[in-house]
């Protein structure tokens, strides 16, 4: 059974049919992390932050409270807040932006206090129609209430957010990357080092580039106090993070549960989450974190959700969307799209992974639609040891941002867990599914 | 000569005031120049160069990275429909093709009465919806064709104008705050300037 008593940490207010507006979200104790903090010196909040231990939630996973004191060390330029959500079956950011965007900004203005900041740009998905229009109100609505612009609640800190709309590329969710787009030219992520964001970032000033999920944990670590997150969880792996469930299951959906403390079991089968698989079919795998991360077998369905339980595993939880795959899936033509989607997404400076993609996916393509040969198994192989040498994970890093590296996980995981039905397509002269 | 709208001038404005160097404001001018002429004109490009101290070459270049922006014209709706993993686990690519048959466009084409422009995308992260379909970037929910085809009748109806406005609009919700004097005041001092100008027309008769 699942573990479901911990707090709604970033997920409280939605609840309310009108969880948007700024009515609902200062009837439910909008602004009160603010004003906290405001009441406290910026060093004291970013502690906070760091006693929390809160990971960052955009992927990587990296600690944010770290990430905030290589730069308190330096005169910090800018804040930027990456929202460009486009990682495959990840639909976590989505759903804040549209149902909570106060809760973002306000998490945004109180990072900005820690980390005595004046400027922020929140990058926001393009795609994201419905979102960028709420975050702007919000946004108004904020400078309305004296939350942004000059002297925030008669403090003496000051604050200007700018909303940034993307414009349709997977790349810039890099966050080198991003912030090339956000100087206006092509998203390609720049080389690190030099380009730590810490050290070289927008315009080559020092910046942080933290996730939107990680932004709207700031205001209830600020009341609750950095020890009360802490407590959630288990290991490195603290607080309460959003899941977002896709694929074959009854119920998919973004659930906010506690770390460690459910496993992926849990999360697909319990009937308050996932409900288990569609038309009660049998699990056959499912991606843990993402469309880079390796795949895991219906035996590791009892691994916890944390950071570290699943990198043991040799798989990442990445950015925290999970796709479950059943008895009707075809494997063959899963790790395809996913293969097609890396090469339709790669912005093209890395041999690797420009060149790479394109072969990968014409041999999965040909392999999927009856053209397939023995042969290709391996050429499979050979072709992504070449982009990530020696297929370890994690993956060797042979190209600028991660991107290329990641193309081998969806192959490597097919091929090694359903070798069977590869020969089966080759045999067959097509698919065995259609 | 602006090729800019008025409106649309004044906005491209405000927003390179935001930013420290012009050139960061590339992409939201270029949403703006969709926004006006339904897809990136040469003529948008040019304003757009012209804004950020750039060249067209360059504006066109850094344009084409990005899939929103459409370098020829397209549908007053542009219809995405996304086959990335959890949409095919849910039949996206059926979905793709009714939509193809539907609105009589290849994927990648815009329909003869040039209503629809049909796409095939990547994830739209709206995964408890699939298969996920989306006209001029609103989420429509449509997971099934007939559900599909009902919101083409609608959109062909103009039932949806508010909801899913031409091809190009973005954002409709305008900044206000920050760098800019509060509206009321505008409105306040445009008020007054008014009154006297019509006092000083007054006098001169």
């Amino acid at each position: 059974m699942a573990t479901l008593e911990a707090p709604r940490i970033v997920t409280a207010r939605l609840e309310y049919e009108d969880s948007h507006t700024l009515a609902r979200f200062l009837a439910t104790g909008g602004y009160d992390g603010l004003r906290k903090a405001l009441s406290m010196h910026p060093e004291e909040v970013a502690l906070e932050v760091d006693k929390a231990s809160l990971l960052g939630r955009g992927g990587a996973g990296f600690p944010a409270g770290r990430k905030w004191s290589m730069l308190r060390k330096s005169q910090l330029a800018y804040l930027v807040v990456n929202g460009d959500e486009s990682e495959p079956a990840t639909f976590k950011d989505h759903l804040l932006l549209e149902r909570d965007p106060n809760e973002v900004i306000e998490g945004i203005i109180i990072s900005a206090y820690a980390l005595q900041v004046n400027q922020v740009f929140l990058f926001l998905r393009g795609e994201f129609a419905l979102g960028l229009e709420r975050v702007q109100q919000a946004v108004n609505d904020a400078y309305q209430q004296g939350a942004l612009g000059s002297k925030i609640f008669g403090s003496d800190f000051s604050l200007d957010i700018v909303v940034h709309p993307g414009a349709g590329a997977y790349i810039c969710g890099d966050e080198t990357g991003l912030l090339e787009a956000l100087e206006g030219k092509r998203g390609f992520p720049r080389i690190k080092p030099p380009f730590f964001p810490a050290v070289s970032g927008f315009y080559g000033e020092p910046t942080v580039v933290n996730n939107v999920e990680t932004m709207a944990n700031i205001p209830w670590i600020v009341v609750h106090g950095g020890d009360a997150f802490a407590a959630l969880g288990a290991g490195r792996s603290t607080g309460t993070r959003l899941f977002a469930l896709a694929g074959r299951v009854k119920n998919p959906g973004v659930f906010e549960i506690e770390m460690v403390k459910n496993t992926f079991r849990d999360l697909i089968y319990d009937p308050a989450l996932g409900g288990g698989l569609l038309d009660g079919r049998t699990i056959k795998a499912f991606m843990p974190g993402g469309a880079s991360a390796p795949w895991f077998a219906p035996e590791q369905l009892d691994v916890p959700l944390g950071q570290d339980e699943v990198a043991e595993q040799h798989s990442m939880l990445g950015s925290g969307s999970v796709v479950v795959f059943d008895d009707t899936t075809c494997v063959v033509r899963a790790a395809w799209r996913i293969t097609k989607f890396f090469a339709r997404e790669s912005c093209g400076q890395c041999t690797p992974c420009r060149e790479g993609s394109g072969w990968v996916e014409r041999v999965m393509y040909r392999m999927e639609n009856g053209g397939g040969r023995m042969e290709d198994l391996d050429l499979l192989l050979d072709l992504c040891d070449n982009i990530a040498p020696g297929l370890t994970w994690p993956p060797q890093q042979t190209t600028i941002c991660p991107l290329g590296p990641s193309i081998p996980s969806p192959i490597t995981s097919a091929i090694s867990m359903f070798r069977d039905e590869f020969v089966q397509h080759v045999q067959l002269g097509g698919c065995p599914f259609d | 000569m602006s090729h800019f709208r008025i409106d649309i001038r004044q906005r491209a404005e405000e927003v390179l005031a935001l930013y420290p160097r012009p050139r960061s404001a590339m992409l939201p001018l270029l949403h703006l120049a969709q926004e006006q002429d339904g897809y990136v004109s040469e003529e948008g490009i040019a304003e757009v160069a012209q804004l950020t101290s750039t060249t067209p070459a360059d504006v066109r270049g850094t344009a084409l990275f990005y899939d929103m922006f459409h370098l020829e014209p397209v549908g007053r709706y542009v219809v995405g429909v996304c086959t990335n993993i959890a949409c095919l686990l849910a039949g996206g690519e059926k979905l793709l093709a009714h939509a193809s048959a539907s609105l009589g466009c290849p994927v990648g084409s815009t329909s003869s009465d040039g209503m629809f422009t049909l796409e095939e995308t990547e994830c739209l992260a709206d995964c408890d919806y699939a298969p996920c379909v989306q006209v001029n970037h609103r989420y429509v929910r449509t997971t099934t064709p007939d559900a599909f085809d009902a919101v083409v009748a609608e959109l062909r109806a103009g039932k949806l104008n508010h909801e899913v406005p031409h091809h190009g609009t973005l954002i409709r919700v305008q900044r206000s705050g920050g760098l800019h004097a509060p509206r009321a005041e505008v409105a306040e001092q445009r008020a007054v300037a008014k009154a006297e100008r019509a006092k000083r027309e007054e006098t001169a008769k």
